[in-house]
């Protein structure tokens, strides 16, 4: 409660600050609308449904990106782990490719898939695999060999090692992992839905693009708003279920009485 | 029991399949022995309890392997492990919450569980303190009197080599070889700090001393 209670102040005074600035008349409401005119333009923005239909379009796109992101990019990772073959070759593509800045991808994209969907896809799909191949593979060569020793004397091979022992426990690397694959997966879709305007959606990217053409700041600050809140959200729903698991079960990340 | 580095982990390994010897064979009731197997578990110097399970999940695992059991079966030999350690209540509780003495206990459960014919033991009780350790000499007696296993105990700790073994193979380093034998024939339960079990336990550092010019292992 306490907490919550300081987070709330906190915030709220960083309100009353901007208030303040706009307040003070030093700049034009064109590039500092005040809080009350860009919670306006928000709540016109919910009440015409055009910011839910935006989120949704935004958030299906970034779970369908991050989902087969992490689809392709677990095991392989896993892969580049247990092979020298599959190192010397994803393992160096991987490693390669996730020092390329997501937005690179654009131009490739666009003219590979056209303004389509599937850009915006490949894009997200692009910037979320290499993190996510290079995490696993991290967490799958630091679990201490024990672990596989141990499992092998009870009879645990093959298949039924990897799922049981290997998998779980680099778990809390794999979190990670996700984890950071996630935030790339978010910052490349929102670099994509900026860069590339295509017709079958409109998502919060565009919306921010549009709020710059239209010289519209309030639409343009109100939006980065939600992209925050939209991206607290949703890692706190994928991901806190997990850390608290790992938190329990490892000991770890306790915080001093 | 021998000098650092004489290879008594590796002979350890090689008893559990873990390890491919260069030369020669293992023969395990006169099966041989290629890879390991559930006859054959080990207990590590380290706990090598899994963090992602609790401790009833950790004590399940090799059950959980053994098809020849139901659920309700694998549930019950699990729980009656739990309580020949004395740890019954710790079931639903995570690694991390144990102390280093029970987390060998658990060990010990999980690698009985299945019912081996043999339990490897790699100096299982040299990272405790010499009270856990006590306790758990007691402890091992008690439960190898009432499961009568076959265990293979690796240490470099002399007295409790004589505490717990029936037989104590001596071991030369590089090249690994047996150099002597000794049979304890001290009646059960054996305590640690008797005068009898500081005979025999004198003797053998005596030979160990003998043949490695004072360079004494523990």
């Amino acid at each position: 409660m306490k907490r919550i209670a300081i987070a709330t102040l906190f915030f709220a005074a960083i309100a009353a600050l901007w208030q303040l600035m706009v307040a003070s008349g030093r700049w034009s409401p064109m590039l500092l609308p005040s809080p009350l005119s860009d919670s306006e333009y928000l709540w016109s923005a919910l009440l015409d449904g055009s910011l839910l239909e935006a989120t949704a379009v935004t958030v299906r796109r970034l779970f369908t990106g991050y989902a087969i992101g992490v689809l392709i990019g677990l095991p392989l990772g896993l892969l580049t782990s247990a092979s020298q073959f599959f190192e010397d070759t994803i393992g160096s593509m991987a490693l390669g490719l996730q020092t390329l800045p997501s937005v690179c991808w654009i131009p490739l994209a666009l003219l590979w898939f056209g303004q389509t969907e599937s850009a915006v896809l490949f894009v997200v799909i692009m910037g979320t695999v290499w993190s996510v191949v290079i995490a696993t593979d991290t967490g799958a060569r630091t679990i201490p060999p024990i672990y596989a020793r141990a499992a092998r004397t009870m009879g645990s091979e093959g298949f039924h090692q990897w799922t049981r022992v290997i998998v779980p426990a680099s778990l809390p690397f794999l979190v990670s992992g996700m984890k950071q694959g996630w935030a790339f997966a978010w910052r490349s879709l929102m670099a994509a839905e900026i860069y590339v305007t295509i017709l079958t959606g409109f998502g919060l990217g565009h919306l921010l693009h549009y709020g710059r053409e239209l010289n519209a700041m309030d639409q343009v600050i109100g939006i980065m708003l939600v992209i925050v809140v939209v991206g607290l959200l949703a890692d706190k729903a994928l991901f806190s279920p997990w850390e608290r698991f790992l938190h329990r079960r490892w000991g770890t990340g306790l915080k001093p009485a | 029991m021998g000098p650092s580095g004489c290879g008594k982990t590796t002979l350890l390994d090689i008893i559990a399949g873990l390890t491919k010897p260069d030369r020669g064979r293992v023969l395990a009731d006169g099966q041989l022995v290629e890879g390991p197997g559930r006859q054959r578990l080990v207990m590590f110097q380290e706990s090598a309890l899994f963090p992602w399970l609790t401790v009833l999940g950790n004590v399940m695992f090799g059950l959980k392997l053994r098809d020849d059991l139901t659920d309700v079966e694998r549930r019950r030999i699990a729980h009656e492990h739990l309580q020949l350690v004395g740890l019954e209540k710790f079931a639903h509780a995570n690694v991390h919450e144990l102390s280093g003495g029970m987390k060998q206990r658990i060990a010990l459960a999980r690698a009985l569980a299945p019912d081996p014919r043999v339990l490897l033991m790699d100096e299982p009780l040299a990272s405790l303190d010499a009270l856990t350790r006590e306790q758990l000499y007691a402890d091992i007696q008690r439960i190898w009197a009432s499961r009568h296993k076959t265990i293979i105990l690796v240490t470099h700790n002399v007295r409790e080599a004589v505490c717990l073994g029936d037989r104590i193979i001596l071991l030369t380093g590089s090249p690994g070889r047996i150099r002597e034998e000794f049979h304890i024939p001290l009646p059960r339960p054996r305590d640690i700090n008797s005068s009898a079990l500081s005979k025999h336990a004198a003797r053998i550092t005596g030979a160990l001393k003998g043949y490695i010019g004072g360079e004494v292992g523990e």
